[in-house]
């Protein structure tokens, strides 16, 4: 069995599976928890609750105007890398094809140059976000190792995505089987660490803008 | 950062903390909304910006979700869908009675629990309510400040007041009340569609306050009566973190209102009073409450705008500071605004008034921790400055724990501006109901 068809066959059903259980295993662990029911008289309808909830998701993904000038820096950076990370994930002419193959759906890819800037852009972003991980006093306060873990993790698939579009350093194959084996790590690693946040965040601003609804205060 | 320094905190003398008691009393309560929080934190610090107290002191401790870091912790090991890893592989270090007494004034001290931190959350993590939770088990260990919070908590605890204030004391400060303000006052009515509670604050310090609630009932004109046997909304036991006492103090307003038939529950000028009463009473008592709780802001914007109640038009300039609790954490950021319009007031509002507020620094308990004063006068500077620029001779507030700490603040710093209750402004600008 060579690397490549290791990395699509057995480590890509591992991966999987992994992926799936841990991510049912840890949101089941939260929300199975026996639920507190709140008596008190709401100041909105179910309806208006759960529509706050839904609008909290959204509102949630830029910070007040009044928080900018404290904030607007580092979210800025945020942005894009998780914009760049998208433009590469959904713009990407062999991403698109991994999704057909496994959704049936697919869209126009991006001209390849513009995705090789794109992971450009996107991998300076996580480099200056790390830096600033470690230089920023609150975040070399917070900071676990499961940051510095998710980082790596992150890292991999975009450092290896760029070498593979330039074909450099090793052969194609060789890439590409790094590539799709640091993908695989960044699936195993997902349910168990910071990176779950890509489930948890709908769920989390859902939740507190469902109960600040039901105050009828600011979400 | 502002060019304010914080002498470092004087560590408290560490009590012996009772370990198996502050972790049964982290993990007692968490259903999903709780571990979605604790599960979610990125770690993207933005929760300091919007701190008081890391604002003004530049202090990476004084992080929002960091206060909460032992009970985060304590759930892994003990809870989390993950906590037989965090056990095994020794993920997160066990709690010790130092580690406990060293997080002390993060989760009191340097905590007003005004819930700005979780309006700027990326991840929805309601982190005052987090520390809320952490309270509990330090209350529970034995940590929580001795002076005063403890200690006022405890009394309340076993008195049913704060300062210890009996039925018949205070059935007797009612009827002299009664007597200097010249407004009658009901008490112990059997049958009464409104009862008002009262603040131990304004027991202590604005009794007025007192004589200005039954001024406004007495206008509504409907059935009313103070209830000697539950009247001490306060509820200190709240913010130091102790459950039995929150639910005593509860249980006794409760009943006392049940026993008379009111409709209509009247919170007094006091934030934590609020969010005891109208958002978590219920979930002690197991169900809906059987009367409506409103703060008396509510109940006078909603008889201003039912025409039962008329105010003069003053011309006066002020300015509103919202009491976090009833604003941002309550939901009742409105109500004042109707109130401050029907008089005529013209507003100048405070830059991120209503529900990004900043708080006046002495909310969540923080004004009966001794110690904690230098940070408190860090963060009433942040406020100070906010009226200052408004340019107002006045700032009216309806929480007398936020009038008493900007009172304090402003003599302090030789202020010229005043501060009043918007009660008593309401009180004193009556319009007498034509005669029929």
């Amino acid at each position: 069995m060579t690397l490549l068809s290791f990395a699509r066959g057995p480590a890509m059903q591992t991966a999987t599976l992994i992926l799936i259980a841990g991510m049912f295993w840890r949101l089941a662990g939260i929300l199975f928890l026996r639920r507190r029911v709140a008596h008190a008289a709401a100041r909105n309808p179910f309806a208006m609750r759960l529509l706050g909830g839904a609008v909290t998701i959204f509102t949630r993904t830029i910070p007040r105007r009044t928080f900018w000038p404290r904030v607007g820096p580092g979210v800025a950076l945020s942005y894009v890398f998780h914009l760049g990370l998208f433009v590469i994930l959904l713009g990407g002419a062999p991403h698109i094809l991994v999704i057909h193959e496994i959704f049936g759906v697919s869209w126009p890819n991006l001209p390849k140059g513009v995705v090789v800037v794109a992971s450009g852009i996107t991998l300076a972003a996580l480099i200056l976000l790390l830096l600033r991980r470690l230089t920023h006093p609150v975040l070399k306060l917070l900071s676990t190792s499961d940051d510095y873990i998710s980082w790596a993790i992150v890292f991999m698939p975009i450092a290896t995505g760029i070498l593979l579009s330039g074909e450099t350093l090793a052969s194609y194959g060789t890439l590409l089987a790094l590539h799709i084996l640091s993908i695989e790590a960044l699936m195993i690693w997902l349910p168990f660490g910071k990176l779950m946040h890509v489930a948890l965040v709908f769920a989390g601003r859902g939740m507190l803008g469902y109960q600040f609804s039901r105050k009828g205060a600011a979400t | 950062m502002n060019d304010i320094s914080v002498p470092p905190q004087q560590k408290p003398v560490p009590p012996p903390a009772d370990m198996a008691k502050a972790l049964r009393g982290f993990i007692a309560d968490i259903g999903p909304n709780v571990a979605l929080s604790l599960e979610s934190c990125v770690h993207c610090g933005q929760c300091a910006e919007a701190c008081q107290f890391y604002v003004q002191t530049g202090d990476p401790r004084y992080t929002p979700i960091h206060k909460v870091e032992l009970f985060k912790q304590s759930y892994h090991r003990e809870m989390g869908p993950f906590a037989f890893a965090y056990k095994f592989l020794g993920l997160t270090p066990a709690l010790t009675a130092e580690t406990l007494t060293n997080w002390q004034d993060l989760v009191y001290d340097s905590c007003n629990m005004c819930g700005r931190c979780s309006l700027i959350c990326p991840m929805g993590i309601d982190i005052a309510d987090l520390v809320e939770q952490t309270r509990h088990g330090m209350y529970d260990a034995g940590l929580a400040p001795a002076d005063f919070l403890g200690a006022i908590a405890e009394k309340e605890h076993a008195t049913g007041s704060p300062f210890g204030l009996t039925s018949d004391k205070f059935r007797d400060l009612l009827h002299e009340i009664g007597v200097t303000h010249g407004v009658t006052m009901h008490v112990d009515e059997t049958n009464a569609e409104i009862v008002p509670t009262v603040s131990s604050v304004d027991v202590k310090t604005y009794p007025g306050s007192m004589a200005a609630i039954a001024k406004i009932l007495n206008h509504i004109g409907r059935p009313w009566s103070f209830r000697t046997d539950g009247f001490d909304a306060d509820n200190v036991s709240l913010t130091a973190g102790d459950r039995a006492g929150q639910a005593a103090i509860t249980q006794g307003i409760v009943n006392a209102a049940i026993s008379c038939g009111a409709k209509i529950l009247v919170m007094p000028e006091c934030g934590h009073s609020f969010t005891e009463m109208r958002w978590e009473a219920a979930n002690a008592f197991g169900k809906d409450l059987p009367f409506r709780v409103l703060q008396i802001t509510e109940l006078v914007a909603e008889n201003i705008q039912s025409g039962e109640i008329r105010v003069n038009k003053i011309k006066q300039t002020a300015t509103y500071h919202d009491a976090c609790q009833l604003s941002r954490r309550g939901g009742a950021t409105n109500a004042p605004r109707v109130i401050l319009a029907a008089l005529g007031v013209d507003l100048h509002e405070l830059e991120d008034a209503g529900d990004a507020n900043w708080c006046c620094g002495g909310g969540g308990g923080v004004a009966l921790i001794k110690r904690a004063q230098p940070l408190r006068d860090a963060a009433f500077a942040l406020k100070k400055k906010q009226i200052e620029d408004s340019g107002a001779p006045i700032v009216y507030t309806s929480c007398s724990g936020c009038r008493q700490t900007l009172e304090h603040g402003g003599k302090a710093a030789g202020w010229t501006t005043s501060v009043g209750s918007l009660l008593e402004l309401v009180a004193d600008n009556l319009v007498p109901h034509a005669s029929p």
